[in-house]
């Protein structure tokens, strides 16, 4: 039995290359980071592949260094996101009466909340660093994924083989291990390669309102900001981050698209003749 | 005159190339009352979608299907549109997916009145009232302003015929209409149907898995299996004496439970 | 020879919480070995509740449920293991009672893990055995829901309920989603079952030839009460209810043959 989605393999490719470049940036880079040699806002080729920006640093070497914290920003909030959402999810779920209604109003309030204003006040609180800008991405979605999980484990706990689980003196906890979380991942890991996307396009902005990683760490968003008042001159500054997002926010989607068939179970063996 | 439905050499293809209806071939005529008869999987169901054009998306017809002169295989939407409520129109077995839930009984029944009779206002109103009370609805002012939510299982599925009737259709495919209904609601609904398309002479095509309740509202029966026709014949004449094996052990079945309650000699 | 009610509903009434009309209402009910109970009604007759509460998933308002003599007390674990261990249940939706993800080997051998009855090979006997008892292959046990049809899940799902020797099957229309000639094979498979293990069922069903086949006793249920009881037979045979009567005459029947 084979489970083949081109789907899910043209978005392993695509977010793929943006894991290699971080992954080849932690041993090798082409020039250092902070190297200004370059002369400002060169051309691509002479020893600079794509060029360099207005301080003269390498364009691809801070587009591998970005790479890298693209990909922390979006593990980083998914895994803040996963963790606090999917607790709290559960417990909504299993919660009646007051509990269930303060925390379902909580939640809402949560996501009507711009994720903006929540990574102001904690870089307010904090500093202008990337683990701001993950804590506030990262609790703004766990938002998100707390209300789908409730929704999700009470769609599973109305099922008969629920009550047939209790029936068959079944505790709480073995219920929620054995048959609530089983039947919810699939659904909840699509939805999180998708947060991931858009936790990585969340911290660009932030960056790019320089709410994100601080200088000199590049990130995409801030190298789109630095190429902004000189696009016209020099595109690929500016072009070269905004194509690597795109790459990456469409593998990771495709991925999570490819996922949803593959969990299925369906599709796990061939179905009963009648 | 020509049958009012024509169905020759059907065959219903999944996406996949596998053949879920095999050449099924068949006809109703004017006023005739047709059973499908089948079990789960012997494609009874998507045999009546066929009928209207509705099959699922990725699935395929061939073959020829007729209803009212039209040929329905391979016809594009409008042409289909100009067929269903007045050639044929369906009646599913769970009246709440074929109801708008968030549209009053009222507005769902104007609907086609409207564009099939080009009825408006006062007119329309009555002509909704009408028919709520053509399907034995009790207070059909009260009905017309509810939410499929709010009525019983069985008041849905009136709504529903009552849908199904607006248009005066000349075939009425009813797709296990009363299964999810209680025994007492089934009676009354059969009853019901029964009266309806005998006082407008209207033919139907009754598709359900129990002969008892196909032969309370049909002439003659078609039985199905696995995609198959596999006989058919006046429905009294197959119950009394069916000539296939797997016919033979349906009604064998139908005996079977049914003999457990006349033991008690009490249910005639 | 009349022996002790395993199973009592002693005058039971059962309300929503904030709502004034109870669901059912002052049902006492008794079901004793051997002698199978079938409660027939129609939508909103409050089966559904009574037999939440017969399962002790939900306490009810007024009066009380007893096992084996003693109030059912759902927060004590030690009867409650007692309890589950004789009564088992199997409901009506075999699409929806299966688990989609645990193999067949893992669904049927719930009951044996978490009464802690058996593990290891001992549990994988049991499953075994309970699976041969209810006509499905050997491999059945390494397969998933899917793999099946409705006629056979609900054989799995009965497999489920029967593994741990349950004194009372509690069936909720156990073979209402299912095609004719299937529904004969699992009343069947469900007659042999109370002839060979001494199962008591317990079923709610409004479906009366289903009723008449396994159950010795009836009870009618119309709007949260109880309109007729007693012997099948009788309340059959003899309806005295109007509501009963209709039940009855409503049923489909063949056309009469020559």
């Amino acid at each position: 039995m084979k489970r083949r989605s081109p789907t899910l393999w043209t978005g392993a490719v695509l977010a793929g290359l943006v894991v290699l470049l971080a992954l080849v940036s932690l041993v090798w880079l082409p020039y250092d980071p902070a190297d200004t040699s370059g002369g400002r806002l060169a051309g691509p080729g002479d020893g600079h592949l794509l060029g360099t920006d207005k301080l003269g640093r390498d364009l691809f070497t801070q587009l591998m260094t970005g790479s890298r914290i693209a990909l922390e920003a979006g593990l980083g909030s998914v895994l803040i996101a996963a963790l606090i959402g999917v607790t709290l999810g559960v417990l909504a779920a299993y919660a009646q009466g007051w509990f269930d209604d303060t925390l379902s109003a909580l939640l809402d309030i949560l996501i009507a909340f711009p994720t903006l204003l929540l990574a102001m006040l904690i870089v307010a609180a904090r500093s202008a660093t990337l683990g701001s800008a993950i804590l506030a991405i990262g609790l703004a979605q766990s938002a998100v994924v707390a209300r789908l999980t409730r929704i999700l484990v009470k769609r599973v706990l109305a099922q008969d083989y629920i009550t047939a689980a209790r029936t068959s003196g079944t505790s709480w906890p073995r219920i929620t291990a054995g048959h609530v979380l089983p039947n919810i991942w699939p659904t909840l890991v699509v939805n999180l390669a998708l947060q991931f996307g858009l936790a990585v396009l969340a911290e660009a902005g932030l960056s790019y309102l320089g709410l994100g990683a601080p200088p000199p760490n590049a990130s995409w968003g801030r190298m789109l900001q630095e190429a902004q008042a000189t696009f016209t001159t020099a595109p690929a500054g500016a072009l070269a981050p905004g194509v690597l997002l795109v790459l990456l926010v469409i593998g990771v989607n495709l991925i999570a698209d490819g996922l949803r068939d593959v969990l299925d179970p369906t599709t796990r063996r061939g179905r009963a003749a009648a | 005159m020509s049958a009012l439905l024509e169905v020759r050499d059907l065959t219903i293809r999944t996406g996949t190339g596998r053949a879920l209806v095999t050449g099924l071939t068949f006809s109703v005529a004017r006023g005739e009352r047709l059973g499908l008869i089948g079990e789960s999987g012997s494609g009874k169901s998507l045999t009546t979608l066929a009928v209207l054009g509705l099959l699922p998306d990725g699935m395929t017809a061939s073959g020829s299907v007729v209803l009212d002169g039209t040929q329905i295989i391979g016809a594009s939407e409008k042409t289909l549109a100009g067929v269903r409520g007045r050639g044929a129109a369906i009646v599913f077995q769970e009246p709440l997916t074929a109801l708008d839930p968030l549209m009053r009984v009222g507005r769902q029944i104007a609907e086609p009145l409207r564009r099939r009779r080009g009825v408006t206002g006062a007119a329309l109103r009555r002509a909704v009232a009408e028919a709520l009370e053509r399907v034995r609805l009790p207070d059909p002012a009260r009905i017309a302003r509810a939410f499929p939510h709010e009525l019983s299982g069985g008041q849905r599925q009136r709504v529903a015929l009552a849908m199904a009737l607006a248009c005066d259709p000349a075939l009425l495919i009813a797709d296990e209409p009363t299964t999810a209904l209680d025994v007492t609601v089934q009676a009354e609904m059969l009853d019901l149907v029964d009266t309806l398309v005998r006082e407008r002479d209207m033919a139907v095509a009754f598709v359900s898995h129990d002969l008892a309740v196909v032969a309370r509202v049909t002439d003659r029966v078609l039985v199905m299996k696995d995609g198959h026709a596999v006989e058919s014949g006046d429905v009294h004449e197959v119950v009394r004496a069916p000539r296939e094996a797997y016919t033979k052990a349906l009604v064998d079945s139908a005996r079977q439970l049914e003999s457990a309650l006349d033991s008690f000699g009490g249910a005639q | 020879m009349t022996s002790s009610p395993v199973l009592e509903l002693d005058s039971v009434s059962y309300a929503y919480r904030g709502s004034e009309a109870a669901v059912v209402a002052d049902i006492s009910l008794a079901v004793t070995a051997g002698q199978s109970l079938a409660l027939v009604g129609e939508s909103g007759a409050g089966k559904t509740t009574l037999l939440r509460m017969l399962l002790g998933l939900a306490r009810p308002t007024s009066g009380e449920v007893r096992f084996d003599g003693d109030a059912l007390r759902l927060r004590d674990r030690e009867q409650m293991r007692r309890f589950r261990r004789s009564v088992q249940c199997v409901f009506q939706d075999p699409y929806a009672s299966l688990d989609p993800r645990q193999q067949v080997r893992r669904i049927v051998g719930e009951p044996l893990r978490s009464l802690r009855i058996a593990s290891g090979a001992a549990a994988g006997d049991l499953v075994g055995r309970a699976l041969e008892r209810v006509g499905l292959p050997a491999d059945a046990a390494d397969r998933y829901p899917h793999e099946f049809s409705g006629g056979q899940r609900q054989r799995i799902a009965i497999a489920r309920a029967t593994v741990c020797d349950p004194r009372i099957l509690l069936a909720d229309e156990p073979v209402s989603a299912l095609d004719v000639t299937t529904r004969v094979k699992v009343v069947d498979l469900l007659a042999e079952l109370k002839e060979t293990t001494g199962l008591t069922v317990v079923m709610v069903s409004h479906d009366l030839s289903v009723v008449a086949a396994l159950c010795e006793h009836t009870a009618v249920l119309e709007r949260g009460r109880v309109v007729e009881s007693g012997a099948t037979r009788s309340v059959l045979g003899a309806p005295s209810h109007g509501y009963t009567r209709r039940l009855l005459s409503s049923v489909p029947r063949l056309p009469v043959g020559g």
